[in-house]
């Protein structure tokens, strides 16, 4: 007799653990066929504030990481994808993506995590400013991350698009919860067992599925978020997520690339999530003019 | 021997009136808009009176620009924006931007006297501060016209169009050279409304940009009140919008640019924390204290408005503060003694009365100088409030006026949380004698500029702007440039 | 008879406990004096004010008794062509030259200051400062302008400078004593604020800023330093420090940004010259001149008024 497989739940990730939603509920993912081959959490406005209180938890620990640090485990996660690539293939084949493009797919998602890795101690190194102000004082300008971000993953991809809008955030110290592609869930659980297994804290990202629908207006009014990616293409809901985030001056970024073309990365998408501080501070001019060197 | 000192009588020696003249200045009787290169009649015929707060006498008459004026205005920027503006070369802008500065130099005194007369700030600061700083922001950025592919790494560099620009009364030239400057160095068009309490210096800058010969329609100016500035908001022509402004007037226009293509900067309100520990240069901290909350009368996004105190210097610099607020003068703004003017407007005079109210109400101990106040005019003497909790009203919600509220703390931690513990992220001061305590505090404030042993420093050359309710997007600086590039 | 005080405590490092400064916002401070705009009435109560203050001052080798001589007369014939004006509050000589100055000046009510432990190096030993001192309080001086050791104080020997002023101090008798700290040569604003409290404590009459051998001298900086610390003891015992700039300051304009500054700081019960004086040889003729253009209109020239 053939073995009997083992199935997998597909769970949320909040808080670096895999809750179900509180709300019990879930929506049947069927095949290209029309066969059900998973039932997917739906999330519920509880869970997008569990998800939250998450973030915001995990904000403090992520944000005063060292940067080589967070490039790190940045890269660890990009290892750890790296030994999963089959598992992912297998789960973007069936949700409908052909062998090529699949395994494609993954690899760009892979390296693309290693650019942002890399990104971590050295985007504020290019983009940072000593200014030269005429008075006595040093200033210098540097980003440091917005807080925690809600990001929309893109909804036709189902790995490729979630980690190029997650890691430009993440790389640049903010935490986030993420709503996954509505109709492409399944690589988004298993990014989290990525995540989960490579050093990142727990709650630095929580992942959501569940529609765009029924939670963006939580997710966007929600007063302790501070920023919204939309990598969505769905006017609607945009329109209302940028009046939503009025509520506490969100910031809202619009993510729209073919996620699979190489300029589909760049420093700018971390700076889209970052805050410039500038400080002064006088310096002291001992004797001025009479002093010499 | 040695002995106690009473008081000793002695003749006060006071500086005389030394008022800055206004004979040299120009003003019309009255002011149309200015739309593609010319003077213009407001559609609706309609004028307002701009008057000087210091004597509630009329300065001149200003038009009322309508969604018609508007969309005038922008017909003419686009036009330039499409046939002039962005075809010609970054160094041939330069040119241009270099010319406004020049000018405005040339006639910095004019402008400072103006200033004061339509704002109520004091002539040594409009004198001082605002017309230097404007001038040379204009200076800063016309170098970065034919610069710009310099300012970010493997970016392409692209304007964006016509910018939508809405200006408050606080500072009115130099958040004009804030706006314009850096909107025509990176090569966009303008239409910018300045605020209807103080319109003259942005109608002044409106001739010399006449002067400079600038191509019609690439600076155009619409006065007016809040639906003017509505009227910019909802143009469909209009690729950005920069507003400074209040939070609750950021809401709005956030609100009706949602789901439009519009690019969007706001720098809004504040409630800036201002900390000052037991080994700060407590001599230097009271001074940034008073330059941290009376500068400008407290019209100031930035202010340091909650002043943190660490509890066991708490006594002595309260005593000081009040003894400096003593040598403080209120009074005539043209006097070049004065050092707090007048407020801006009857209304923000109101405002900023029924928060002192609040205060006496919520329980906290207030104080304020004994000092003369002109009879006609709005002013407030400089305000303390002392004893106040992190949740009273007063140290919770933008005053914009010379009102300070005062709280202790004891350890670092805490005073980072109460700092911290607002809506708002423009600014924030500390004040100690430690580098690594400094660093520490200047990495954990949650706001976009921190002065470190110092307060109220403004730059061209130094981005400024805020986090959370306190807007997005910075001007100012390199960082200033991305705000009008694609 | 002017007020001298008794040296109070004995030396403990509480009293260089002293607070922290930020150059950077003394300058701005100071910039902030340097904008009062002074005129009229105001200007020339100013001026006549400034030369009261002055102590008219010649710390030569060269001196003999023929220049202190012509010197004690400007000192209360300031501008005898122009009555009305003040004599000048004192002349400041060497030692050796006390006696002729106290005869000079007999019943001007101009006072006799005299340099004395060495100055300007302070390089002698204590008997040799006690010395001098004495000398020049017994040959008639009303004041008595000590030098600190510098030396001592910048290698940290608070308690010896303290002794050292403490000792001269009551040598004084009845003579006021001036301590002058030779602030360019202690090199921070922190170093003065230091000295300036050790002075204090140690029993100072009145801080000096300096001998007027030394560069940079009496700035602005050092002088708002100096009265702040004057302030600080002031709010703490009610005990009034007086405060002599000295070295540098020769234009009228210079001195009324001074006297704006004493005034904000100290206010009114210093602006006077039992408490506030500047050491000047050049001042006096620069604000005579500015005083009769005030009163004239005409602007003047040096030709017009004895340099002595």
């Amino acid at each position: 007799m053939a073995r009997i497989e083992i199935l997998k739940t597909y769970k949320l990730f909040i808080g670096g653990q895999f809750p179900r939603t509180e709300s019990g509920r879930f929506y049947a993912l069927k095949n290209t066929k029309g066969t059900p081959i998973a039932n997917i959490c739906l999330s519920s406005r509880k869970d997008v504030r569990n998800a939250a209180q998450a973030a915001r938890k995990a904000f403090g620990g992520w944000s005063e990481k060292t940067a080589f640090n967070r490039g790190q485990i940045l890269y660890r996660i990009a290892e750890m994808l790296e030994g999963r690539r089959d598992q992912f293939i297998a789960e973007l084949q069936a949700q409908g993506v052909g062998k090529a493009k699949a395994e494609k797919e993954v690899e760009i998602a892979i390296d693309r995590i290693v650019y942002y890795a890399g990104w971590c101690d050295k985007y504020n190194q290019v983009l940072s400013a000593v200014n030269p102000v005429s008075s006595s004082h040093f200033n210098f300008s540097v980003y440091e991350p917005t807080g925690v971000v809600g990001i929309f993953a893109p909804q036709n991809t189902s790995l490729l698009g979630l980690v190029s809008v997650l890691m430009p955030v993440i790389a640049g110290g903010n935490t986030c919860l993420v709503l996954a592609s509505e109709n492409m869930p399944l690589c988004a659980i298993t990014f989290a067992e990525v995540l989960h297994s490579s050093d990142l804290p727990g709650g630095v990202v929580n992942i959501l599925t569940g529609t765009n629908k029924e939670l963006a207006d939580t997710l966007s009014s929600h007063m302790d978020i501070n920023a919204i990616v939309y990598g969505g293409e769905d006017s609607e809901i945009l329109k209302s997520i940028q009046e939503n985030a009025v509520s506490n001056i969100k910031r809202v970024i619009v993510q729209k690339k073919d996620w699979v073309k190489p300029d589909s990365q760049d420093l700018y998408m971390i700076i889209d999530t970052q805050e410039l501080k500038t400080t002064w501070h006088p310096i002291e001019n001992i004797g001025g003019a009479t002093s010499s060197y | 021997m040695a002995k106690k000192v009473e008081k000793i009588e002695v003749p006060s020696w006071d500086y005389a009136p030394s008022l800055e003249s206004t004979s040299h200045i120009e003003l019309k009787e009255r002011y149309d808009l200015y739309i593609d290169g010319k003077w213009v009649k407001p559609t609706s015929g309609k004028y307002f009176a701009t008057v000087n707060p210091a004597n509630e006498q009329k300065l001149a008459e200003v038009a009322h620009g309508n969604a018609l004026d508007v969309d005038k205005a922008v017909k003419a920027a686009r036009k330039a924006y499409n046939e002039v503006w962005s075809k010609m070369p970054g160094s041939e802008r330069a040119k241009y931007i270099y010319r406004i500065a020049r000018l405005m130099q040339e006639r910095a005194r004019e402008f400072a006297v103006i200033e004061t007369l339509d704002a109520g700030k004091t002539i040594r600061e409009s004198r001082d501060v605002d017309v230097p700083l404007a001038c040379n922001h204009f200076f800063y950025y016309a170098g970065w016209a034919d610069k710009l592919e310099y300012a970010f790494p493997n970016r392409k560099i692209e304007s964006l169009g016509v910018a939508g620009q809405i200006i408050p009364w606080n500072f009115p030239l130099l958040m004009a050279a804030w706006k314009i400057a850096p909107a025509l160095a990176t090569g966009n068009t303008v239409v910018l409304k300045p605020a209807e309490t103080t319109p003259l210096t942005a109608l002044k800058l409106a001739e010399i940009i006449d002067e400079a010969g600038l191509p019609p329609g690439v600076v155009n100016i619409v006065t007016g009140y809040g639906d003017t500035g509505a009227s910019i908001v909802d143009h469909a022509d209009i690729d950005k919008i920069a507003f400074t402004g209040s939070t609750g007037v950021g809401k709005l226009i956030q609100k009706a640019v949602a789901g439009t293509p519009k690019k969007v900067t706001l720098e809004l309100g504040g409630k800036s924390a201002n900390i000052i520990f037991d080994d700060a240069p407590i001599d230097q901290a009271v001074e940034g204290i008073v330059n941290g909350i009376f500068f400008n009368q407290g019209h100031v996004c930035c202010a340091g408005s909650r002043l943190f105190v660490q509890e066991n210097i708490a006594e002595r610099v309260v005593q000081k503060l009040k003894q400096r607020m003593e040598t403080l003068y209120v009074g005539n703004p043209l006097d070049k003694n004065t050092d707090i003017g007048a407020i801006n407007s009857k209304e923000q005079l109101a405002t900023i009365n029924k928060y002192i109210k609040i205060g006496q109400k919520e329980g906290a101990e207030m104080y304020q100088p004994v000092c003369s106040i002109p009879s006609k005019g709005y002013y407030c003497p400089p305000t303390l409030f002392l004893n106040v909790a992190q949740s009273s009203l007063i140290a919770q919600e933008e005053i914009f006026g010379p009102v300070l509220t005062i709280q202790t703390f004891r350890t670092v931690d805490e005073v980072i949380q109460k700092a911290n513990n607002t809506p708002f992220g423009l600014a924030a001061g500390v004040w100690t004698d430690k580098g690594s305590r400094i660093f520490n505090l200047t990495t954990k404030l949650r706001a976009g500029v921190i002065w470190a042993n110092t307060y109220n420093k403004f730059d061209p050359t130094s981005p400024f702007g805020g986090y959370k309710e306190s807007g997005f997007g910075r001007e100012g600086g390199l960082h200033g440039l991305s705000a009008y590039l694609k | 008879m002017s007020q001298t005080r008794k040296t109070i405590s004995k030396f403990n490092l509480q009293m260089v406990d002293s607070p922290a400064i930020d150059k950077v916002g003394v300058e701005e401070r100071v910039a902030r004096f340097q904008t009062r705009s002074i005129k009229n009435e105001s200007k020339l109560q100013g001026l006549k004010m400034s030369l009261s203050m002055i102590d008219l001052t010649t710390l030569e080798g060269k001196d003999t008794p023929g220049k202190v001589k012509q010197m004690c007369y400007k000192a209360h014939h300031l501008c005898d062509t122009h009555p009305g004006l003040p004599t000048v509050a004192a002349v400041c000589v060497y030692p050796s030259m006390v006696a002729f100055a106290k005869k000079e000046l007999k019943d001007s009510g101009v006072k006799v200051a005299s340099v004395s432990t060495a100055f300007p190096s302070g390089q002698a030993p204590m008997d040799v400062k006690l010395l001098d001192t004495r000398f020049a309080v017994d040959e008639g001086a009303d004041e008595i302008d000590m030098v600190i050791s510098r030396g001592k104080f910048l290698a940290g020997e608070y308690s010896f400078v303290f002794d050292e002023i403490a000792s001269i101090k009551e040598v004084c008798g009845n003579a006021r004593l001036k301590v002058i700290l030779e602030t360019g040569e202690l090199a921070t604003l922190d170093n003065v604020r230091k000295a300036s409290d050790l002075a204090i404590h140690a029993g100072a009459d009145f801080i000096k800023t300096s001998t007027g051998k030394i560069q940079p001298a009496a700035t602005m900086q050092v002088t708002y330093t100096m009265l702040m610390a004057i302030k600080d003891y002031f709010d703490k015992t009610g005990i009034m420090i007086g405060m002599k700039p000295a070295g540098g300051i020769s234009t009228s304009k210079l001195a009324l940004h001074n006297l704006v500054m004493v005034k904000e700081v100290l206010g009114d019960a210093w602006l006077n010259n039992e408490w506030f004086r500047f050491g000047a040889s050049s001042l006096a003729n620069d604000v005579l001149m500015q005083i009769i253009k005030s009163e004239t209109g005409i602007y003047q020239s040096s030709d017009y008024f004895s340099i002595d």
